[in-house]
């Protein structure tokens, strides 16, 4: 019995196909999406009727969110300092950073983005389930940060994914971006059931 | 203490080996012919008494008539150091020969040069871009790209 | 009767938990075992050399925290000796000696994050992170007090440091520095002749000495192939020259002495700092004068130091004006993962992932 093993495949293709698509995002992401802030609307909260079950349940999403970690560039480290042992991020519920999108629902953006990494960003995206919310850590993240004028450089995530809660500084102290948990804990106090995001209607 | 050879003596022994390869050597640095850069790399590495067999920096300036390509080479036996340069003139379809096959080193060095300037190295066994992705418009660090 | 088999390409994605910041490779494997590895990086390429043409010299200090991020004030004194090698500048002897004690303090912090996230590939999870992250926040608290910064610190000037230091400062490193041999010991006691760091560790990965110097390594990954070759003893910069330090160097070039070099650089950063803390000036100016725009004469230079990562250099080409012309910065980090087809070649998956973790990568030299 004889094993015949064909030669190592070409890269280039892969290349060529990934050069598509990312040439596809920077010619049609040229405006920035809208942020899902209607939670901090005061009508919105004299309409909606929160029930026993709609607060027992925020209060269990609240103290359980699963961080996903997309840590790219320098606000990595301090978002990996937020979850060591001094400022411990365990007491709030959000012990392990889940590194599967599949698993998290709070996505902490950390970092530059440059349009070669957007069409991963906006696949991670995509695969988180709903309910999900999306913090901007740091100023490369909320628009271009140190680099203005780069040629290769997302002027803010928001062209991508939409954002709820934005974290300037750079980078933002790990009780400045605990301080943006915290607005997230007050987004998701105010969903009900059907509408845990407050981003349908 | 890394000393840096005298280039002026080295480009005349150069001469002597490749004829016509060495242009000038007053000014600290060896400036080489273009078309010959791959058999005065082999010369450097092999001759006894400089045996260059570390290439650090390699770097491109565009300098708008011309493009200079510049590599810092050390010997780790001798403790001693030379800059190369070499010249390209024009600003399309622009090419030098490959170092390679001397010093691994230039592999992704020669591959950057290529993605941000637009200067092809002939020999290079995997010339595609580094940095930025396929089907990027445009040289980025040329000094006529806005 | 015959199978025909393929190679298979499995992408280790930029967002992945072990690619230490976004880098990707593509390995094709055949079954388990790797056959080729092409690392694919630009997935943080900011456009820094562009953008230093246009502002001015100092304006600049600010990028270069952001190269290596881990370790920002080495970054910060290889500009401003580039820069003042250009310019002929000299330094006063104060502020060499506090530049020389923040640069080999900040050596010690990169280094134990560099071991402690290789031991989380080796599948430790978080718990040397977590007691090594212990003593960077000691450090991180001594640069606080001195540039008001925890991660990018931007202190070092041409021609000098920004600000003096504060009285707090200098105690607080010689307490550190005291207590830190002890910490050392008890790394070493959990870690070092540990079984699964020695199985999965010892003879994985080797880089042999003819392949290092040709590819052109430098830092841990050159020394623990076999090579003495360190910046600081080659071709001193600075007051290195008045310190007595040796360079620990390994022999065979696998996953084990690269860790080993590094957790040995930490003890003689240790003896530099002990010794610079001895020497230092009571009083004296940290800073020359230097104009804001200021315009060096025209020509070129190259500033390189001995980085916790290998040898960074920064060549600037000035013409006179307010900004350079070019800036280019060479990375170690880029031209060490050269080194990864040779060393990944006929291991599996997880050893591949350890190899990597030992070369100590950081995005953001390589992409700049």
């Amino acid at each position: 019995m004889e094993i015949i093993r064909p030669e190592i495949p070409t890269l280039a293709q892969a290349d060529a196909v990934e050069g598509k698509l990312i040439d596809s995002f920077f010619q049609q992401c040229t405006s920035p999406i809208a942020d899902p802030d209607k939670w901090l609307d005061e009508e919105l909260h004299r309409n909606i009727i929160l029930t026993s079950v709609d607060m027992a349940l925020a209060w269990a999403r609240q103290r359980s969110i699963f961080p996903l970690m997309f840590g790219v560039a320098c606000c990595a480290f301090e978002m990996i300092g937020m979850a060591a042992s001094r400022f411990d991020t365990s007491r709030f519920g959000m012990d392990i950073f889940r590194w599967s999108p599949r698993q998290a629902d709070l996505m902490i953006v950390a970092g530059t983005l440059t349009w070669k990494m957007a069409p991963a960003v906006r696949m991670v995206y995509d695969q988180m389930p709903e309910p999900k919310w999306v913090i901007a850590m740091g100023a490369c993240a909320i628009s271009v940060g140190t680099f203005r004028e780069s040629y290769s450089v997302v002027p803010g995530i928001n062209r991508i994914i939409p954002v709820d809660v934005y974290v300037p500084g750079c980078p933002p102290r790990p009780e400045g971006l605990i301080y943006g948990i915290t607005k997230i804990h007050a987004k998701i106090r105010k969903g009900t059931i059907d509408n845990p995001n407050l981003s349908l209607k | 203490m890394t000393v840096a050879l005298n280039a002026e003596e080295l480009g005349k022994k150069i001469n002597e080996a490749i004829p016509g390869s060495a242009l000038s050597g007053d000014k600290g640095y060896l400036l080489i012919d273009s078309k010959s850069i791959a058999q005065v790399a082999d010369y450097l590495k092999i001759t006894d008494g400089l045996e260059f067999d570390y290439l650090t920096v390699m770097t491109a300036i565009d300098y708008l008539e011309y493009f200079e390509i510049i590599y810092r080479l050390v010997s780790l036996k001798n403790n001693h150091s030379l800059i190369l340069k070499t010249r390209v003139y024009g600003r399309e379809n622009l090419s030098v020969p490959s170092v390679v096959k001397t010093w691994r080193s230039a592999d992704y060095q020669e591959r950057e040069i290529f993605d941000l300037f637009g200067i092809k190295f002939e020999g290079h066994p995997n010339l595609k871009r580094l940095l930025l992705w396929e089907g990027f418009q445009g040289h980025p660090l040329r000094r006529d790209y806005i | 009767m015959s199978i025909q088999t393929e190679p298979f390409v499995l992408n280790i994605g930029p967002q992945h938990p072990s690619t230490h910041g976004v880098f990707r490779l593509r390995a094709v494997l055949d079954g388990e075992v790797v056959v080729n590895v092409e690392p694919v990086v630009g997935y943080l390429h900011r456009g820094i050399e562009k953008l230093a043409e246009g502002r001015t010299y100092t304006q600049n200090i600010p990028f270069t925290d952001r190269l290596d991020y881990l370790s920002s004030m080495t970054n910060n004194l290889a500009y401003c000796l580039a820069v003042e090698k250009l310019a002929g500048i000299k330094v006063p002897e104060r502020a060499e000696y506090i530049r020389i004690i923040c640069a080999e303090v900040m050596r010690i912090s990169s280094h134990l994050m560099a071991v402690g996230f290789f031991l989380n590939d080796l599948g430790a999870l978080m718990t040397p992170v977590l007691y090594m992250w212990r003593e960077r926040e000691k450090i991180v608290d001594m640069f606080e007090m001195v540039s008001g910064q925890r991660l990018l610190y931007n202190y070092m000037r041409i021609g000098g440091v920004s600000q003096d230091l504060p009285e707090e400062f200098l105690p607080a490193v010689k307490k550190f520095i005291a207590e830190m041999p002890r910490y050392i010991e008890e790394y070493d006691q959990l870690l070092a002749k540990n079984e699964i760091v020695l199985v999965r560790s010892k003879g994985v990965g080797i880089l042999p000495k003819e392949t290092a110097v040709s590819i052109g390594a430098s830092g841990p990954v050159l020394r623990a192939s076999g090579v003495k070759w360190d910046i600081r003893k080659a071709d001193p910069y600075s007051i290195y020259d008045r310190f007595d330090f040796q360079i620990p160097t390994g022999e065979t070039g696998d996953c084990y002495e690269r860790y080993w070099v590094r957790m040995q650089e930490i003890r003689q950063s240790i003896k530099i700092v002990e010794q610079a803390l001895k020497q230092i000036p009571e009083k004296g100016s940290v800073c020359t004068d230097v104009p804001q725009f200021f315009r060096p004469p025209r020509g070129e230079a190259y500033g390189y130091i001995e980085a916790p990562k290998g040898n960074l250099g920064f060549y600037i080409v000035s013409d006179g004006s307010i900004a350079p012309y070019r800036l280019h910065i060479f990375p170690p980090t880029l031209i060490n993962i050269t080194a990864l087809q040779d060393m990944a070649r006929g291991w599996k998956v997880a050893d591949l992932i350890i190899i990597f973790g030992s070369m100590d990568v950081v995005l953001g030299e390589i992409d700049r």
